[in-house]
């Protein structure tokens, strides 16, 4: 599905991702883990699309496309969702409008037929349930007045929406009380499926304890320094990233 | 004889030729102030960039015409007309050709008693003396020589007059189509609407044009609101590329008396506004508001003149531009608080945003406080769509091009959704919606 081969990224001529390498296959759950600065960020960003990540090497390709050629929409309608650590506030747009000008976009990418406004509101009913979220809240400005934690479940809720084929969630358990942590956890279990992977990246082990990753990666000074599976965020829990850096630098 | 004077000359020769002509000749408070406004015409001329409230604005490209005033046996069909309407919009209907009523185009039937809807041009004729005392009455001092050839040519345009404790419950439409006469005429509309005391009204003033011939509209509205009346008045402008459009509205409010008034510029046209309201007393509250759009090589300038004559009055003024291709903007806000105004409570932002390096915007609050115990705000941005919110829209599929079309329609917003009915609201986003399509930019 995705994989990602020596890839490097500097931001504001700073050197930030150092050779990454990951691959993802259909259906599988990987965390990205690591301490602040590592550029766990950077990645979810990269792969979305953002501006002002400058790639310096290497390649990423989806679904055997390559990834950075694509214009960040282009990614959105091959089935590349980010769930932003920051979600950001639009007054004047509606939710509704964001998510049916999306989804839509995207049908007519793939050649489909846009939804009816019959079955559209019917998809949204669904999908509010996932998330526990009020009908209301779709003719809300998006983001506009959430609190910390309606902003990650409306990420969560657009991502059931979009139903991508690769979603990355940048730490979207920041911030969040135990209980939206586990509606957030909620919908996205219920969205993982064979055919859709999911990049969780988090800096604490707590959100892998209602999501559980198949892969636990740990990201230091820009490139993966470990691989494991739940256990590796067991053991981080424990001892600490400094305990990887310490071993990284002992064994490099 | 200066430009300014040399650019009016033609105005005064054409006045002086039909003066005769015009409607109510002989009533002597009309006559007097028809030549009181010419005399002025005479003296001031048309304005130049030397004028300080005309500094941004040139009329050179009005002043290279030398535009006829129409004549009053102006048509326009039906075609015109029905292609005019709002969708769902059910209102009562005055139409207007190049400044002319139309009473056979209009819609009047189902009036409520307490209501005088009609031609101002027939009231002139048939009972001058119930509307000269209102003529200029709301305008005060003349600001410039297009208020003064409007005021000399007095002759037809919309009279509203609402009775003391009339509701309305649908609204006035006053449609006015230029170009009817064809290629470089003139219209000159004047508009009064009254509102006696307690009374409640909507209004809608919209100005299209009918075909693309150069023309030049100077139309003139007259607000008088009575103790407690409340009017909501919307001015629509939407004309076509080659016409020059000149407005002003003058308002007078009375004591705990309520103005809404807005105006949408969403056309291609020229334009100049000028408003000024005036809270005369106690408790008077006006929200003045703006949303235009300046694209291609499109010029919009608003001047805006709140004078607080009076304790405990509250104004709200939100004027937003969206500007692209090598259109110019110009936004003047003046806010006068006199010496008698104690507890005023005012508030002004001027927001644009641009969505092109060429786009221009000229924006100026003017703050006059002569009172001591005021709540005065103000602000002016000029700004850019935002690229995170743009990147956010983005990341979801939706194309970059309808991306910036929602983001800056929901700019617009601000203003648009206070306008009432939703039909007209409705119609406006669509407006906006439509200049801001890749189709439209040039």
């Amino acid at each position: 599905m995705l994989k990602i081969s020596d890839l490097k990224v500097t931001v504001d001529g700073k050197a930030i991702l150092n050779g990454l390498n990951l691959e993802v296959g259909p259906g599988e759950v990987h965390a990205i883990m690591g301490p602040n600065g590592s550029g766990k960020s950077t990645l979810a960003n990269v792969i979305a699309g953002r501006d002002g990540y400058e790639v310096t090497g290497g390649s990423v390709s989806f679904m055997e496309n390559d990834l950075l050629e694509m214009a960040p929409e282009e990614r959105a309608h091959e089935g590349v969702f980010l769930a932003f650590q920051y979600p950001v506030e639009i007054p004047g747009v509606a939710n509704i409008a964001l998510l049916k000008e999306g989804l839509n976009a995207a049908r007519r990418h793939r050649g489909e037929k846009e939804l009816d406004a019959l079955d559209f509101l019917k998809l949204v009913r669904e999908k509010l349930k996932l998330v526990e979220m009020k009908e209301e809240f779709l003719y809300r400005s998006v983001n506009e007045g959430f609190s910390g934690g309606e902003k990650k479940r409306n990420e969560i809720f657009q991502m059931a929406m979009l139903e991508p084929r690769l979603a990355v969630l940048d730490e979207t358990d920041s911030g969040l009380d135990i209980d939206a942590l586990k509606i957030v956890a909620g919908g996205v279990n219920a969205l993982r499926s064979e055919d859709r992977s999911v990049i969780l990246v988090t800096h604490y082990q707590r959100l892998l304890d209602y999501i559980v990753p198949d892969y636990v990666h740990v990201l230091a000074g820009g490139r993966i320094v470990r691989s494991g599976d739940k256990g590796l965020a067991l053991d981080l829990e424990e001892r600490g990233y400094g305990w990887i850096e310490a071993g990284d630098s002992a064994t490099a | 004889m200066s430009a300014a004077e040399s650019h009016a000359a033609p105005y005064i020769e054409a006045q002086q030729a039909q003066a005769s002509a015009l409607p109510a000749v002989g009533v002597a408070a009309l006559d007097h102030s028809r030549s009181e406004a010419l005399q002025l015409l005479g003296e001031r001329g048309l304005p130049t960039q030397r004028d300080e409230d005309w500094k941004y604005t040139s009329i050179k490209a009005i002043t290279r015409t030398r535009f006829t005033p129409a004549a009053p046996s102006v048509e326009c069909s039906k075609e015109m007309v029905d292609a005019s309407a709002i969708e769902n919009l059910d209102s009562w209907r005055l139409v207007f050709a190049d400044g002319f009523y139309q009473p056979e185009h209009s819609a009047l039937d189902g009036l409520p008693e307490g209501i005088r809807l009609a031609g101002l041009g027939e009231i002139l004729k048939t009972d001058p003396d119930s509307v000269t005392k209102h003529i200029g009455s709301a305008m005060g001092e003349m600001p410039h020589g297009f208020a003064a050839m409007n005021s000399a040519f007095v002759g037809d345009g919309a009279l509203i007059e609402i009775a003391p404790g009339v509701e309305l419950d649908k609204p006035i439409e006053l449609v006015f189509l230029s170009g009817c006469s064809g290629e470089g005429f003139l219209s000159l509309p004047r508009n009064l609407i009254t509102l006696g005391t307690g009374s409640r009204a909507s209004v809608i003033e919209r100005h299209l044009s009918c075909a693309e011939d150069r023309t030049l509209s100077n139309a003139l509205t007259e607000i008088i609101l009575e103790e407690d009346a409340s009017l909501d008045y919307c001015c629509v402008q939407d004309q076509a590329e080659r016409t020059f459009h000149v407005g002003g509205l003058f308002a007078r409010v009375a004591g705990s008396a309520r103005l809404k008034a807005t105006t949408a510029t969403v056309g291609r046209a020229w334009v100049r506004n000028d408003a000024r309201v005036n809270l005369d007393a106690k408790g008077a509250m006006a929200s003045l508001d703006g949303a235009y759009l300046a694209f291609g090589r499109c010029h919009v300038d608003n001047h805006t003149h709140i004078s607080h004559n009076a304790p405990e009055c509250t104004s709200r003024e939100c004027y937003k531009g969206v500007l692209g291709d090598r259109g110019h903007a110009v936004f003047h806000g003046r806010i006068v608080v006199q010496p008698d105004a104690q507890k005023t409570d005012s508030e002004q932002s001027n927001q644009n945003l641009l969505l092109s390096a060429d786009a221009e915007i000229d924006t100026k609050p003017q703050l006059e406080i002569y009172a001591d115990d005021v709540k005065c705000a103000h602000g002016a941005t000029v700004g850019q769509l935002d690229e995170t919110a743009l990147f956010y829209l983005v990341s979801r599929g939706i194309e970059r091009e309808a991306a910036r079309r929602m983001l800056t329609q929901a700019f617009a917003a601000e203003v648009l959704e206070t306008i009432e009915p939703a039909a007209l609201q409705d119609y406006l986003a669509a407006k906006v919606s439509g200049q801001l399509s890749p189709a439209a930019s040039t």
